[in-house]
């Protein structure tokens, strides 16, 4: 898999500019930009610097430990982590159906997280971006800023995350890195008083979202040629969708489209993933590159997140996220909307339903029930997929007779939107950078794309002993006395 | 010392009575006081290895699960030196095992993890050990995971003394000390150990654990949620 910019003929010849760290995303990464006398890009690539190792320290542990263990990849959204390996342990302690209250709390656990990490994502990371300019005076550039120009805005952001971290706190026992869901089900559900206490806000919650959806609705109006172009590029699609057809961020079959909408598999069981899937490795980059098998490593790669699921799925179950959803089809016309800022319109659409989501289980008994683990027969591997803030969550896990894990393969969010992050700032390079003088300014643009997928490049970074590697040894003056590299498969050179 | 008159000894300056035979940490525990300690239960002759519960007895340090009071005798323990002193055996009993807290299901439940707490310990300051200790989960209702090892040898205790089994023992010497169970193979699957054994539930750390159930029990509901380990009654004996 290989794309134009993605490696230039004679990058010795070339000036490099690098953005390290990339900011105001999760984890750490940087964009690096060869170019020449002119300024003229011939290189950009987004590499994931960070590496953690999680599939290989979790072998030799006990499945129950799993949930508890692999969330601490992430400290924004731990839950996703938390609840796709207890769906996979589910699958091993063979709760083919969990009980209506562990499934229930599960789910308000899931949209409670998605709303937090939405808010966080769109007030705290971008709408500084795109209320100020994306060349804007940087000092002003920030969540600080934006409360002191918009302090409404600044301040719904901050409640809404509350909020979204209290329904965790409520379901998982902590705001960050609970212990709620358990192989077969949960470990409590709410009390009532719980219940109302979250009861109390919700409609407020909901008003919000809405409003904010209009916001990015009201960007994308007011300049559609800079959010329908910025960076975009045609790409496959592919995410979770209920049963129904329905946007479900938390059960369902996989569903995939080309760029032009057309369905390239639809109603398949997470737990064949690995028959559509495949994971390049590149030697510059921790993250892997995953691609459709179908369609090879040139042409399989795709998109996953809010952008692929509001236009993935047949509807949105709940009834004002339906609207905008509806509003959002009707914006891009025939074709999907392939501009990574309509990342930003979609996500908050799925904040809506969040919020939209989380009043309904509110108002359902379900949530105070006390049956809460199903059993059923054993088996020896699981696949757990959600549909995490950031895209599809992949956790695949053999266990042993003993009870200890034997393998562990975990595709992330951000690794399945590695080769489209990558697109993405090749074609801000290529629109912004090409031939102009570098400022900071133009470099935020490059970072703009980036944010736009909201990446966790923290989770996305968790194989050990996997990643290539090239190590140099220079000397004082910053020449190459030697260099050592180790392939995706291990081999060394 | 007349003989309507309970003989007593002071406590950080409180009184503190005690009855014949008794240490001082049994008599501190009768009165509701806490001295930290992990290898002292009260169900089981004391061991003295852990150290945690060193008190200065009229001005020397000994260890107060195995030493008896005197009356009149002036114990210090709730001192800066001697709860420093603690910190470092807590900081070293980290870095020579395995603990990592935040994914283990002992935790909240789990009385080193609450001694540290008790006492402060804020890192653990020492270069972390890594030993390498694989579990041993070939038994079909426990597991072992000797990662979490204190060598308290409570269970060896409880094994020998309650259960007649002799399924637990310390091998080794100095650092090399390790946990072992009682069959050539080294699995717990070859000894005669069930889950109705004491030595099952005596454990203060995560080492016998019962398979399948971690985390059932939530965050809030856990032994050391609500309240200090000094401020739990007994809690050497929760859970047996």
């Amino acid at each position: 898999m290989s794309s134009l910019l993605e490696t230039a003929a004679n990058p010795e010849n070339l000036r490099r500019v690098a953005i390290d760290p990339v900011s105001r995303v999760e984890g750490h990464g940087k964009v690096t930009i060869l170019l020449d006398d002119k300024n003229k890009v011939h290189q950009v690539r987004l590499h994931i610097v960070e590496f953690r190792g999680f599939e290989k320290f979790i072998q030799g542990r006990p499945y129950w430990e799993v949930p508890v263990m692999v969330q601490r990849l992430c400290g924004i959204c731990p839950v996703s982590h938390h609840l796709a390996a207890s769906k996979a342990l589910d699958a091993i302690v063979g709760a083919k159906h969990l009980t209506p209250t562990a499934e229930k709390i599960r789910r308000l656990m899931h949209y409670g997280q998605i709303l937090q990490s939405h808010a966080l994502h769109f007030f705290h990371l971008c709408s500084p971006d795109l209320l100020f300019g994306f060349d804007s005076d940087v000092s002003k550039r920030n969540i600080v800023g934006i409360a002191e120009k918009y302090p409404e805005t600044a301040r719904r952001g901050i409640l809404l995350r509350k909020f979204g971290q209290e329904v965790i706190r409520h379901t998982a026992g902590k705001r960050v890195h609970g212990t709620g869901s358990v192989p077969g089900g949960v470990n409590k559900s709410l009390s009532v008083p719980e219940r109302d206490e979250l009861l109390k806000d919700i409609y407020q919650m909901v008003a919000w979202s809405r409003e904010a959806v209009h916001m990015v609705k009201e960007l994308h109006h007011k300049n559609p040629e800079l959010y329908n172009s910025f960076g975009a590029f045609r790409a496959n699609y592919m995410s979770m969708v209920g049963f129904d057809g329905s946007l479900d961020l938390y059960h369902g079959t996989l569903r995939a489209r080309d760029a032009n909408g057309n369905i390239l598999f639809d109603g398949v069981d997470y737990q064949n993933y690995t028959q559509l899937i495949e994971e390049e490795v590149k030697n510059w980059s921790y993250m892997k590159f995953p691609y459709l098998k179908s369609l090879g490593k040139e042409k399989g790669w795709y998109r996953v997140g809010p952008l692929s699921r509001v236009q993935n799925c047949d509807f949105i179950s709940t009834p004002l996220a339906e609207i905008e959803r509806r509003e959002f089809m009707a914006y891009s016309g025939v074709m999907p909307m392939h501009a990574p800022l309509g990342y930003h319109w979609a996500r908050m659409i799925e904040m809506l339903h969040a919020a939209e989501t989380i009043k309904d289980l509110l108002h359902d008994d379900d949530i105070t029930g006390s049956d809460l683990i199903a059993t059923g027969e054993r088996c020896f591997e699981g696949v757990g997929v959600i549909e995490a803030p950031r895209g599809t969550l992949i956790h695949h896990y053999r266990v042993d007779e003993n009870d200890l894990i034997t393998m562990c393969n975990l595709i992330v969010s951000t690794t399945h939107n590695n080769q489209a992050m990558n697109e993405a700032v090749r074609r801000v390079a290529q629109q912004y950078l090409h031939g102009h003088e570098i400022t900071e300014g133009l470099l935020n643009h490059i970072e703009v794309a980036v944010r736009a997928f909201d990446p966790c490049l923290s989770c996305a970074t968790h194989a050990l002993g996997k990643m290539p590697l090239e190590i140099e040894v220079l000397n004082e003056a910053g020449e190459r006395l030697s260099s050592l590299s180790r392939s995706g498969d291990g081999t060394l050179s | 010392m007349s003989q309507n008159k309970q003989a007593s000894f002071t406590l950080d300056g409180k009184t503190i009575p005690y009855a014949e035979g008794q240490t001082i940490i049994q008599a501190a525990m009768a009165a509701g006081e806490y001295i930290p300690h992990l290898c002292f239960n009260p169900e089981f002759k004391p061991h003295g290895s852990c150290k945690l519960c060193t008190v200065k007895a009229n001005g020397r340090q000994t260890a107060s699960c195995t030493q008896q009071p005197q009356p009149g005798m002036v114990v210090e323990s709730d001192t800066t030196e001697i709860n420093d002193e603690r910190r470092a055996l807590l900081q070293m009993l980290f870095v020579e095992g395995n603990h990592f807290c935040p994914s283990c299901e002992k935790s909240g439940n789990c009385q080193l993890q609450a001694t540290a707490y008790e006492l402060n310990m804020m890192s653990p300051h020492f270069d972390q050990f890594f030993p390498d200790r694989p579990v041993d989960a070939s038994h079909p209702e426990y597991l072992l995971d000797f990662n979490r090892c204190i060598l308290c040898s409570l269970c060896v205790r409880a094994s020998r003394d309650v259960d007649g089994k002799n399924v637990f023992a310390l091998s080794g010497r100095g650092i090399k000390s390790h946990l072992i169970v009682n069959a050539k193979s080294g699995r717990l699957a070859d000894t005669d150990f069930t889950g109705y054994d004491k030595a099952a539930h005596v454990c203060p750390v995560g080492v016998i654990l019962k398979k399948r159930v971690g985390f059932t029990v939530p965050i809030g509901s856990r032994s050391f949620d609500e309240k200090p380990i000094s401020a739990t009654p007994h809690p050497t004996v929760k859970g047996a």
